[in-house]
């Protein structure tokens, strides 16, 4: 889909799916406001988000997760597309982008002088030891939050775990689309003037 | 050239044409006051008596000129009293620029005094807003302004500059802003949808079209016109629309909405399709939503892609500006008449004539109603004045029974419904389009939330004439007390000052009408008294405004009586 524009959702999608939000701004102060504000004025939950910057220097990317009807989301899609700063905001269902979480754990050491088992787990669930201290190890876990919620299930049974902490996600896109093309084509309309 | 932060402000201003300010020093905007001081002879200063009046000043200077408004104000109490403005002009899409005066920049998070995070409260009302910190900053970020406040569908902009700014030298130099890579104020039209929009309107049987104020915004009145005799399209208007076609043209066929026309109501269900121009299906127009236009397909003609199926599922949007659309639309449909489908409006409006609007012009009671007052005024006008009105009974009367006939004529708070807007808009108003008479009609409620303002229009002697529609009542809301809360009247009688004593204490020139055969000659005299003049006309005190489309119901419901 593209930035910029009109969304148009035909017929009506009233079924609750994750939607994944892409949004490219200008990297000015407020924005994560301007863009949140949207969100809660309709009260619709913010699942999980990530503020980065992209590989363009002064732009960044918002990457929102939300449970919404297809119909409800481009409303705010749209929304968002009208701030002033924002380059363009994108849409995606699963299947569209390469997204991933990492999650923190921190269990306490002595768990693992029962054994092996707690190891065992942590290789199956292809996870990594981070740090070992004398009173706590860290594992880190990078996946989707269904994987890092089955480690932190596994995990959990041996009351081991002191703290966890889960990032928002971050998603690419698995069109072809370079950022930086993206700008250019923004560049290149004549929609900053009227045309008559 | 080195100035102060603040002198480039003005200079900025001057750049790009503004030629009046509305507003009101304080504290942390007296470097800009200062610098201002030494530009009187080439702008205008209005000093209103409350921020709130400023910024509906600025709302009625630019909604009858096209210009955008320009408002002054200080921090804290200053900024946060333009709120109400601001997201007034943000629903209605009126282009304004604030300029508000915030604490020095070290103390910014510091409750320091008068110090309120107006960029926070702002946010979510205005198009576009920034905090300026460094004078450097200044003329761009102005050129922003006004591009973003102007183009595309307009709206407020509030720039909040901080004293240490307004201080401090730079070297100044103007350029105009064109253009901004992130923000695309007129899509692209897609000549594709255009042509299948003229498919549908030449397949219709039963067409209309719904004119809002996206046409008065984009200066498409002759192109609206054009395409409706060309298609022989009947042409209705929302409240904001009101004013873009002459109300005696011979395709116009009513105002849409709560209080609107019996006709363009009905005729919403009844018609196959919908030709909507610049306007958003608000839910004073559509009522219940999944029982509005149930036989039509939609073509939405608007600039706002966020607008484009918010409320009303479309067939054919064109997401565009509306003047360009309709250049673009003309040639591709074919010429046609409708005349039997019109005259099933002009049914209607027989209808409504015979059980309303007779009863209220030719009212034979001794007390006045709204109604007779503000058709008196239309006639003796010839409909050419601008009409300001307030929010309430006395705005959907005048909405009815005015008959515009020029564009830029009717100014209203329509989307947030201010009361309080009528009297500091229409002064605005008139500094807008001197040449034209503007008249206030007004609720004796609305009046009293920015009364003030009499003094404004005293000290600058600005010829706005005041109609007060006196019922002693917040009568809208009395009307719902009555008609859906079971005549249990909560809080909404009120007890008036005399408002021709006020007046006196003003210096304007005023009277009033208690009794009928008191009423042509004391309008006559109102209409034509050179400068301001308050007349205060005591109406029925339990008058109800029909038709009406009771909250939430279809617009098939409306009710005569």
């Amino acid at each position: 889909m593209k930035g910029k524009g009109i969304y148009q959702v035909k017929g009506s999608e009233k079924k609750v799916k994750e939607y994944t939000l892409s949004v490219l701004t200008e990297d000015k102060a407020g924005l994560l406001n301007h863009i949140t504000i949207i969100f809660n004025r309709r009260k619709m939950n913010i699942k999980s988000l990530n503020v980065s910057t992209t590989e363009v220097n002064g732009v960044s990317r918002f990457t929102i997760v939300v449970n919404s009807t297809k119909e409800k989301i481009i409303k705010i899609l749209n929304h968002i597309n009208k701030l002033i700063d924002v380059l363009g905001a994108f849409l995606y269902e699963e299947n569209e982008i390469y997204f991933q979480e990492i999650a923190l754990y921190k269990l306490s050491t002595k768990i693992f002088m029962k054994g092996d088992i707690v190891e065992k787990i942590i290789r199956k669930h292809g996870a990594k030891i981070l740090e070992i201290e004398e009173e706590h190890t860290i594992i880190q876990k990078t996946g989707s939050k269904k994987e890092t919620q089955n480690l932190y299930n596994d995990l959990d049974k041996f009351g081991g775990i002191l703290e966890f902490a889960r990032s928002g996600r971050v998603a690419l896109s698995k069109k072809k689309r370079k950022t930086i093309n993206f700008l250019k084509e923004l560049e290149k309309t004549k929609s900053n003037k009227l045309n008559i | 050239m080195k100035v102060t932060g603040s002198e480039a402000l003005i200079k900025s201003l001057l750049e790009e044409g503004v030629d009046t300010i509305f507003g009101y020093p304080g504290g942390a905007i007296m470097p800009i006051y200062d610098a201002l001081y030494s530009y009187m002879d080439k702008v205008n200063h209005i000093l209103t008596r409350h921020e709130q009046g400023a910024i509906h000043a600025a709302q009625g200077f630019s909604r009858v000129s096209g210009k955008v408004g320009v408002c002054f104000a200080t921090s804290g109490p200053g900024a946060t009293n333009l709120i109400t403005g601001i997201a007034d002009a943000q629903i209605d899409s009126t282009p304004l620029v604030c300029i508000t005066g915030q604490v020095p920049s070290h103390l910014l998070g510091t409750d320091a005094f008068q110090e309120s995070d107006v960029i926070g409260i702002s946010m979510p009302v205005t198009k576009w807003n920034y905090q300026i910190t460094s004078s450097q900053e200044i003329p761009e970020i102005i050129s922003k302004a006004f591009y973003i406040a102007k183009s595309g569908r307009p709206g407020p902009v509030l720039i909040d500059i901080t004293k240490d700014a307004q201080f401090s030298d730079l070297n100044f130099k103007y350029k105009r802003c064109e253009k901004i890579r992130s923000y695309h104020p007129y899509p692209i039209l897609d000549e594709n949808k255009v042509s299948d929009a003229a498919e549908l309107i030449d397949k219709s049987k039963r067409p209309m079209i719904l004119v809002g104020q996206g046409v008065l915004l984009s200066n498409a009145e002759k192109e609206l016109i054009e395409f409706s005799e060309k298609s022989g399209i009947p042409m209705a208007s929302t409240l904001l629309g009101l004013s873009a076609v002459s109300c005696n043209h011979k395709n116009y066929v009513g105002y849409l909405g709560m209080h609107g026309n019996y006709g363009p109501n009905v005729k919403t269900n009844e018609c196959d399709l919908i030709i909507a121009i610049g306007m958003r299906f608000d839910d004073r127009v559509t009522g219940d939503t999944s029982k509005y236009a149930i036989n039509a397909k939609v073509i939405h003609i608007e600039i706002d892609p966020s607008e484009i199926d918010k409320i009303i599922k479309t067939e054919v949007a064109i997401n565009a500006d509306a003047k360009e659309a309709l250049i673009n639309l003309i040639p591709k449909i074919k010429k046609r008449s409708h005349e039997g489908w019109i005259n099933e409006f002009k049914e209607c409006d027989k209808l409504e004539y015979d059980k309303i609007i007779d009863k209220e012009i030719n009212n034979k009671e001794d007390k006045i109603l709204m109604a007779e007052v503000v058709n008196k005024i239309s006639n003796l006008t010839k409909g050419n004045a601008i009409v300001v009105t307030d929010v309430g009974q006395h705005q959907m009367v005048t909405s009815r029974y005015y008959k515009f006939n020029k564009p830029n004529s009717n100014i209203t708070s329509g989307g947030l419904g201010t009361m309080g807007f009528a009297l500091p808009a229409a002064l605005g108003s008139k500094i807008g389009k001197k040449s034209r008479e503007v008249i206030a009609i007004i609720g004796d409620g609305g009046i009293q939330m920015t009364i003030q303002e009499l003094a404004t229009i005293s000290q600058y002697k600005i010829g706005v004439k005041i109609l007060i529609l006196n019922n002693n009542f917040l009568g809208m809301v009395r009307q719902w007390q009555e008609l859906f809360f079971d005549n249990r009247y909560s809080f909404t009688e009120m007890e008036n000052p005399d408002f021709n004593v006020i007046s006196d204490g003003y210096r304007i020139k005023n009277n009033i009408v208690e009794r009928k055969k008191d009423l042509d000659d004391a309008i006559e005299e109102f209409i034509n008294f050179k400068g301001p003049y308050l007349l205060n006309v005591i109406v029925e005190k339990e008058e109800n405004v029909f038709p009406m489309v009771p909250s939430g119901e279809s617009v098939s419901n409306i009710r005569l009586e």
